[in-house]
Formats: structure tokens, sequence, C-alpha cells
């Protein structure tokens, strides 16, 4: 008891953070090491997919923001041809509902988070780049996308990169 | 006294001429010279040591923290004090408009200076310093480092601002608190040593006096972080509760200065704690002046860690902790020693333990005694 009172707990204290100067250190070294993000991730931008849509505007007007600019004509063969297919991603706030309003899986949410831009009008995708090759698409509403993905790294499982 | 053809001539060991003392009309037979050398020496290593100290607090509570601190700036880190220090050296300076503003500019010079005066009494190594062998060396640090009490209150009366007035007033009932704790921790080695100069201290120490007198270092530590404002007693300049405390209307330059200060306080607290209670530049194999590098840092390490583990007192138990616990016990603990001194002079290798035991008895049993209002009791 009056040990305990004489800075037992303060002693106790020191003790347990130097003993946490042992473990493994938690904080990402951002450039050289990135982290997965997880497989279901609503990312900064969106994947279209021009051979399964079919230009029915249904994710215009899902959106809530008015953001999604499209532009058909008629086709050919009488179907809809896409000119124009444009995301502000400025002034998108990735809810995800043109995604899941999509009726023929034709959109998809991307997986970067590197989309900085120094000029606002730089941040507008129009239909080169949202159906650019490089671009990941997420298992977001896709559930058939998830087991091709790779798994998501959390803090406790990562493998750490010495950088000093 | 040692000239340059003295260390040609008599073939020197490495560290030879470090070893020895140094005459205060060294070089040159004037004292001026002396002074000049071991100013501006002094003046740089502090600045150095600021940087070092910044680099090495940021780099090693980050383990603690389970981050790894600053990497990015130089190796390892090491140019981040120099990037911040060019940094806040170019950010403009403000002065509120409804501030005194003589005293708004003379606080931030008045902090930094008697950090810097107190130096001149240390001995970074046998017998060299400015004035190592000042008779009077611990009563200048006291009668000094009681400047800053003025220093800070004029920094945040100056400003004019709340917070910061609030912080300064908690400062100075603080610092005038723990003076006293302070200055009979500091007696009790003066009695055992029998001399005020720092110089003598050192070479009365053939067992480090935290040691032999282990409720004085113990005292004296816990004060020397009261008077840094350090944890776990901040709560002056508690960035949660009172943002920055009487520094909170300063910027640039003058910001700058009380950081220097704080800093630089830190360096020459632990620069006391060493030379007082761990035997100053003694230590085998290596040469002197690193043993006390290395005891500073240690020091100063052990401050950190308490920083990264201690929560912040409340002001009434700071005030209670300092005049119900502290100050009686070093009174008794002066006693004891006086005793001890009296009966076996010169001073016994057995009464380290002795000294020991009396010590945790007496900190434990008066902390059995003392209680603070508020709160729940502890394992009870």
């Amino acid at each position: 008891m009056a040990l305990k009172l004489a800075g037992y707990g303060l002693m106790q204290g020191l003790f347990v953070v130097l003993k946490s100067m042992t473990r493994k250190r938690i904080t990402e070294q951002y450039p050289e090491e990135r982290l997965t993000v997880s497989r279901r991730t609503r990312a900064q931008e969106l994947v279209w997919d021009p051979d399964r849509c079919t230009g029915c505007a249904t994710c215009v007007k899902a959106c809530p923001q008015g953001n999604i600019k499209i532009k058909t004509s008629i086709g050919p063969d009488n179907k809809y041809v896409v000119e124009k297919f444009e995301n502000d991603e400025g002034r998108c706030i990735f809810c995800g509902l043109c995604v899941e309003s999509c009726p023929y899986e034709a959109l998809f949410f991307g997986r970067s988070y590197e989309r900085s831009q120094y000029q606002r009008n730089q941040l507008v995708a129009d239909i080169d780049e949202m159906t650019s090759p490089e671009k990941e698409k997420s298992a977001y509403y896709r559930p058939e996308l998830y087991d091709s993905l790779p798994e998501q790294t959390l803090l406790i499982y990562r493998k750490h990169k010495r950088i000093l | 006294m040692i000239s340059l053809t003295d260390i040609a001539t008599q073939a020197p060991v490495a560290s030879w001429w470090l070893d020895s003392p140094v005459s205060s009309d060294w070089p040159c037979h004037n004292f001026w010279a002396h002074w000049a050398v071991f100013s501006a020496g002094i003046i740089i290593g502090v600045l150095l040591v600021v940087m070092a100290f910044i680099w090495f607090e940021r780099r090693f509570i980050a383990p603690m923290q389970l981050r790894i601190g600053p990497n990015r700036c130089g190796p390892f880190g090491l140019l981040q004090p120099v990037a911040d220090a060019i940094k806040v050296l170019m950010k403009e300076d403000i002065v509120p408009a409804v501030a005194d503003k003589t005293v708004h500019f003379l606080a931030p010079i008045l902090i930094f200076v008697p950090v810097l005066l107190m130096f001149a009494v240390i001995p970074f190594q046998n017998g060299v310093g400015l004035i190592p062998d000042l008779n009077v060396g611990l009563l200048f640090i006291v009668a000094v480092g009681s400047i800053e009490t003025v220093a800070v209150f004029m920094a945040g009366y100056g400003s004019n601002n709340k917070y910061a007035l609030v912080g300064a007033m908690r400062s100075v009932a603080m610092m005038v608190s723990y003076e006293m704790p302070m200055a009979l921790a500091a007696i009790a080695v003066i009695i055992v040593s029998g001399t005020l100069s720092m110089q003598g201290i050192v070479m009365e120490q053939s067992v480090p006096f935290a040691l032999l007198l282990p409720m004085s270092f113990i005292f004296y530590f816990t004060c020397a972080l009261a008077e840094l404002q350090r944890t776990p007693f901040d709560l002056l300049e508690a960035e949660s509760e009172i943002i920055a405390g009487y520094h909170i209307e300063y910027s640039g330059m003058k910001f700058a200065m009380f950081y220097l200060g704080e800093y630089a306080g830190a360096i020459i607290q632990s620069a006391i704690i060493v030379t007082l209670f761990l035997s100053g530049w003694k230590g085998p194999i290596l040469p002197p002046f690193v043993w006390f590098l290395i005891k500073l840092f240690a020091v100063f390490g052990m401050i950190v860690w308490f920083r990264a583990t201690w929560p912040r007192v409340r002001i009434d138990q700071l005030m209670e902790f300092a005049w119900k616990y502290m100050l009686p016990l070093s009174l008794i603990n002066l006693l004891i020693v006086a005793i001890e001194t009296i009966l076996w002079d010169p001073v016994q290798w057995w009464l380290v333990p002795v000294n020991i035991v009396i010590t945790a008895v007496l900190l434990t049993g008066w902390a059995g005694m003392f209680k603070l209002r508020g709160g729940s009791e502890v394992g009870a």
C-alpha cells in the first residue's frame, strides 16, 4: 500500500514505455511504402467499361451532385453510341450511387487514391481517362471482382521496410 | 598555463593538454582573451547542443510512441533542427497592437541571457570553462537562474493576452515554489563537499553524490523538471489547456529565442545535475569532455523518457507537492546530511547504502501521509 503510494505506478509506467521501444513502429513511410487499400474501397476515381454501357444514363440520374455528363447519339443498328462521358472528380463526393445504380454493371470504382492535380480542370475525367487500361477496378458493389484483388494490408500485419 | 611550445616539446598523449586545468589567463596571459575564447565557445557550443537536443528528443521519443521521428532532412533527419531554425527565423515577427512593446521585446532576451550566464561556472572538464573555479559558483547559478521567473512574467504580462497571463502566473507560482527545495537539495551537496565552486564539487566526488545523497538527487531532478517546465510539470504551457502559455503571442525570431531558452535551460539543468550529482567530467577510459557529454545526454534522455510517460499534474497538486512534500523532506534531508557530515567527515563509503535506505523509507513514509484533495486515491 505505502509502496504503491510512493510512485509505484509512475515507475511501472516508465517501464511500460521502455518496453514499447522494442515494438514494431507503425508509421507508414508513404512515398517508399504504400499500403494496399481495401478490396471494396471507394477510391477517388471511376472506371467505365464502354462495351457494357448502353448509354441509358441511369448513373446521371442517380448522381446527387449532377456531376456525370453523358452525350449519346443513335448508332447504325439503332443503339446508343456514347460520345461523351465525363465525371468531374473535383466535385464528386464518391458516394457510389452511380456504381450501384448501373443496370449493366458498366461502371466501377477505381482503386487509386493518388489523384492530386495542380488545376481543377485537370480533375475532369473523360472517356479516355475512365477507360484507360492502367486503372484497377474496385470490388465495391461488384462482388465478382472480390477474389481477384489483393488482400488489404492492415498496419498490424504489415511487413516493415526499414527506412531511417 | 599551457603554451603551444609546451605541447610541442613534451610530446603529449592525445588528450593530455585537454586533461589539465586551464588558468584564467589562458591564452596569451590575458583574461579578456580567455573570456573571448570561452564566451564564443560557449555560445556556439550551446547553439549546437540545443540543436542536438531537439533532434535527440524527437528521435528518442518517437520509438516510445511507436513512431520513427524525423528522417527526411539529411541522414537520420540530422538536418531537421537546422531546417526548423531557418523556417522560424524567416517568419514574420508579429507584435500585438495592445501589447506593452518594450516588455514584449525584452522578455525573450531576458529569458535566454541568464541561461547563457550560468554556463560560465560549469566545468566542461578538469578546470576547463570560463570561470569553473568561481568560489561562489553554485550561489551564482541559483541567483542568476531566478531571473528567468521575471522574464517569464514579463512575457505573459507584456503580451496582453489572458492565456499568456494565466500561463505566466502559473509559471511564477511554480518557479518560486520549486526554487526552494531545489536550493535546499543543492545545499546538501555543499555541506558534504564543503565548497561552492563547481570545479571543487566535482573534485570532491570520489563517489557520485547521486548515490551518496539520493534524496537530494531525486529532489533536485524533480525541481529541475519544474524549472524547465517539462512533463509532468508542463501545465504552464499546456498545449491542450492554455495553448502555449506565456509565449502564445510570440512568433518568428522572438519565439525562437523562447524555444532556444527552453532547450538551453534543459542543457544547463542537465549540466548542473551532472556536475553536482554525477561526478561531472570524471570517468574511465574516454576523455573527460566525452564523459561530460555522455552524462549530459543521459540526463536529458531521462527527462524525455518522463515526458513520454507521465501525465500532467494539476496546479493545486503542483503546489501541494512542492510545499507539503518536497520542502519538509528537503529540510529533514538537510538535517540528516548535516549530522552525517559532522559525525563522519570525510564521508564514508558505507553511508551510501545507509542513505539509500533512509531515502526509500522517508519517501514512502511521507507519501503515505501525503494526500491530495480531489480525485481518487491510488491503490485504495
